[in-house]
């Protein structure tokens, strides 16, 4: 088999990798390789044709494309080597991965291995939405690679279960093609995805959001002719004598991504539970030694610019990995605790400065984020709302750490 | 055109009658009303070939499961089939159970099945240290194929050998005249000499048309859930919980898949319509929970997709008692040949049912063998199912064939390609999931449909009525974008 020996191996080339590796390029990082699966660079950004991205980064609303673009640009600029049409099918706990592609099957030996494979879209058969098994039932990233790469509609009146960012932003884009969006259906008592997408995608289009309710039934032989909604309990069940069925033609599933993590599996690399992305550290290396990850694939982002800063923070562990040979060991470990979903990173050194990632479970007002070393309270950053599709972020100082054995985070009032 | 044989139903019994007969020099012909074979029951069961130890001695389920068990696994070779004789255990949970358990070893030793053992406690823990119970049947000569491939193996050999097929052509009358049988479908009129009713769930409907009315069949929907192949290692061999007397089904099992996933189930319901092949929410959590039995430790997030095939039951839900395959001429209408209540253990019964019929139709209708026929089907391994080495070596004899486009089943683009165009019907989704398994993993082909479908539209020039998931009328695409706003 071809061997290539690379410094660091990128798996993705969608905004986590693109971002990591301009920063490590731009750093001076010389032998860099990412592989892209797809034909292209940028990943799901370039089905995103709304707007809304690169708020935080660039103070602009750029489009997903152009977004991708300027960090595509960088890295071609920086003349960092890409695979594209590329597979990896392997990774190995020694970092060895293998790639598929036209023509060949190449061993690719890396100093680093940098996950950036996203995530994937929760399916009916995941969600075992019963019923039959018709045409017409589209997790809503397909339709928008549909709809916008390959210009074909899916449907022409729709429902949509789940209220997750792509399902809002594919609402208003099927009511501006013309077709009718009859209800988004939501499990939760809130909206999943971000606020400001409720309001610009649905509120303004006259969409209605069904809260605390689920679709139960799938009818239609051939396509689907409709389906059936109920309200459901506090259980999360639903309730019996509250079924309504509504004649669609189409329906798009938005109800939660999953970090794709088959790779990492396979290198033996550990998991957290709670966000089935990869345990990291503050480095964000993973359990594997010189396997580091950042973006989708190792928790599910609400905006784009925390993927870009995540990767930058990481490029910077990767320097030090390739500098030193290995990483501070990371001893304290970091407990999600009450209202939160988790935090990142789940372990720390306690020698630098650390930004944490969190995500509360239900959303809420002047809500206290309490950073706590058994019981004595390190830290304390109060927000005047938090809620679950909103990730927050909080920083603790080199200093925070002094003596610190176990951090534990909780949300308060 | 005057045929020999018409066969109605391109299923796994159709499909393997019309490989046995294209040994012979007879012209056939199969009519199937959909737009691919193994659409019915065919295609939506567990895949396992049964050893048959549950079915009544001397009965033709028993003859022709046995047999057909024992032809399979050189049928499998020859047509390029998976097959995996992974053995299968029947669970007993006490005391009552164990004692089932010899009853039906005692049902299997008569019946002719090899190797029966009933094992305690300790031999199930170490061969399945997952599954909770007090002793098992070990079954080692029951296995798992793909049923898919399978029946579409038989077909292309069929097909390969003379025969004809014709797709989305259903049957709508069956006239008996003196010199044969005249066939109305759909699309034309058809005559033959003889006729094979191998029409599945339809076939009493069939018979009817032919002024056979002895025969109703009543539709029994099993209904499964399959894992993540993640979780493909839970069990290593097929676990069924000990059958209680004269249910319509064989029990709520665990059967690791020949592909490498698990499926849990299926469920027996009678129910009205015959194509109701939907899956129901109250059978989905019976499945589970009946699995934990089993399985204590079956794990929750594992699923990525429900289904469910119909029984052709020659019983309904108020008749008891055994019904057997009817496998015959009809005594009054000559030269009509019903092929009823196929229902499990139907695919390990198929190949021997198929030698039985064609022995039966060499008796009115005589022809001499094939030389040429060609009993082997070659077919190269799927890609995902090499070695490394042998993944190179592939690519290094095909050079195209590296690129992959569905990531979960590691499906290349070149299997794609080679699907599309060895598709019986219109190449829809469906058929090409079965021949390939894109679109069959855990993201259920949120990375490849979009890319399948544009390989249909731009490199096959599929225009948007062809694209489609599975029937017909199953359109993928409602219109190109713009349309509605014009």
């Amino acid at each position: 088999m071809k061997e290539k020996k690379v410094d660091v191996a990128i798996i993705g080339g969608g905004p986590a990798g693109l971002a990591a590796a301009a920063k490590l390029a731009g750093d001076g990082i010389g032998n860099i390789l990412i592989i892209e699966r797809n034909e292209w660079l940028g990943g799901i950004l370039e089905q995103c044709i709304h707007d809304g991205f690169g708020l935080e980064i660039f103070k602009k609303s750029l489009t997903g494309p152009e977004y991708a673009d300027y960090y595509i640009r960088k890295v071609k600029k920086l003349r960092v080597p890409c695979l594209l049409s590329s597979m990896v099918i392997n990774l190995s706990r020694d970092r060895v991965l293998t790639v598929a592609r036209k023509g060949e099957l190449l061993a690719v030996r890396a100093k680093a291995v940098i996950l950036a494979m996203g995530c994937r879209e929760r399916t009916r058969g995941a969600l075992c939405i019963p019923g039959t098994r018709p045409s017409g039932i589209y997790t809503a990233g397909v339709a928008q690679n549909l709809i916008n790469l390959k210009n074909w509609m899916v449907g022409k009146r729709l429902v949509i279960l789940g209220s997750g960012d792509i399902g809002l932003i594919m609402a208003r884009r099927f009511t501006l093609e013309g077709a009718k969006v009859l209800a988004v259906v939501e499990k939760l008592p809130f909206a999943s995805g971000l606020e400001r997408n409720v309001v610009q995608c649905l509120n303004d289009f006259g969409i209605p959001l069904l809260l605390e309710r689920t679709v139960v039934d799938v009818h239609g032989r051939a396509r689907v002719s409709s389906v059936t909604i109920a309200k459901v309990g506090p259980c999360g069940r639903p309730i019996r004598g509250t079924e309504r069925k509504i004649a669609c033609d189409t329906l798009l599933i938005s109800a939660g991504l999953i970090p794709e993590n088959e790779l990492s599996r396979g290198a033996g690399v550990i998991l957290d539970e709670r966000t089935v992305g990869p345990l990291v550290n503050e480095f964000y290396e993973t359990s594997a030694k010189g396997i580091f990850t950042c973006g989708n694939v190792l928790h599910v982002h609400d905006i784009v610019d925390w993927v870009s800063f995540e990767a930058e923070r990481l490029a910077f562990g990767v320097k030090e990995y390739l500098k030193k040979g290995c990483i501070a060991p990371s001893k304290i470990d970091v407990k999600a605790g009450g209202g939160l979903k988790y935090v990142l990173p789940q372990r720390v050194s306690g020698a630098r400065t650390v930004e944490f990632a969190m995500r509360v479970d239900q959303p809420g007002r002047n809500r206290a984020v309490v950073f706590r070393d058994n019981g004595r309270i390190i830290r304390r950053f109060t927000f005047n709302r938090v809620s679950p599709p909103e990730m927050i972020r909080a920083k603790l100082e080199e200093s925070d750490f002094k003596g610190i054995k176990m951090l534990s985070v909780d949300i308060e009032r | 055109m005057k045929y020999d044989i018409i066969i109605i139903g391109a299923g796994v019994v159709g499909s393997a009658v019309a490989r046995e007969l294209s040994r012979y020099k007879f012209r056939v012909l199969v009519l199937e009303k959909e737009n691919d074979v193994a659409y019915g029951s065919s295609g939506a069961n567990s895949g396992v070939i049964h050893a048959g130890f549950n079915v009544p001695p001397g009965s033709l389920k028993a003859k022709f499961n046995v047999e057909g068990n024992r032809i399979f696994p050189r049928l499998a070779r020859e047509l390029s089939v998976p097959f995996k004789r992974i053995g299968k255990l029947v669970v007993a949970r006490n005391k009552t159970e164990r004692s089932r358990l010899e009853e039906l070893k005692d049902i299997g030793v008569k019946n002719g099945v090899p190797g029966l053992r009933v094992i305690g406690k300790k031999e199930l823990r170490r061969l399945e240290p997952r599954i909770e119970g007090e002793a098992a049947l070990y079954v080692p000569s029951a296995g798992v194929t793909s049923p898919f491939l399978f029946t579409i193996a038989l077909a292309e050999c069929a097909r390969e050998n003379g025969i004809k097929f014709r797709f989305g052509e259903k049957v709508i009358g069956i006239k008996k005249t003196q010199c044969g049988f005249i066939v109305r479908t759909s699309a034309g009129l058809f005559r033959s000499q003889v006729v094979v009713n191998s029409a599945g769930i339809c076939a009493d409907e069939i018979a009817r048309m032919a002024g056979i009315n002895r025969y109703r069949l009543y539709p029994n929907r099993g209904e499964y859930l399959i894992l993540d192949k993640r979780f493909g290692n839970l069990v290593g061999r097929m676990i069924y919980p000990v059958p209680l007397k004269g249910a319509p089904g064989l029990g709520i099992h665990i059967t690791p898949t020949v592909d490498g996933n698990i499926l849990l189930g299926p469920s027996d319901a009678f129910i009205k319509d015959r194509s109701d092949t939907r899956t129901t929410a109250s059978v989905f959590s019976r499945l589970i929970k009946e699995a934990e039995e089993m399985l204590p430790s079956l794990p929750r997030e594992a699923f990525i997709q429900g289904y469910a095939g119909i029984r052709p039951k020659r019983v309904s839900a108020r008749m008891k008692g055994f019904r057997d395959y009817v496998i015959e001429e009809d005594p009054k209408v000559s030269g009509f040949f019903n092929l009823t209540g196929i229902e499990s253990p139907g695919l390990t019964a198929a190949p021997a049912i198929a030698k039985y019929v064609t022995s039966l139709i060499l008796k009115s209708l005589s022809a001499g063998k094939k030389a040429a026929f060609k009993a082997a089907l070659k077919k190269e391994t799927r890609f995902a199912e090499l070695s490394l080495r042998d993944k190179k070596r592939r690519i290094r004899k095909l050079p195209r064939c590296g690129e992959i486009v569905c990531r979960c089943e590691q499906v290349t683009k070149e299997e794609l390609r080679d699907a599309v165009k060895g598709a019986f019907g219109i190449p829809s989704l469906a058929a090409i999931k079965i021949r390939t398994r894109a679109m069959t993993g855990r993201c259920q082909g949120g990375f490849c449909s979009p890319k399948i479908i544009e390989m249909l539209d731009k490199e096959f020039g599929l225009n948007k009525e062809n694209l489609i998931l599975k029937t017909k009328e199953s359109y993928l695409l409602a219109c190109r974008t713009k349309d509605l706003r014009r």
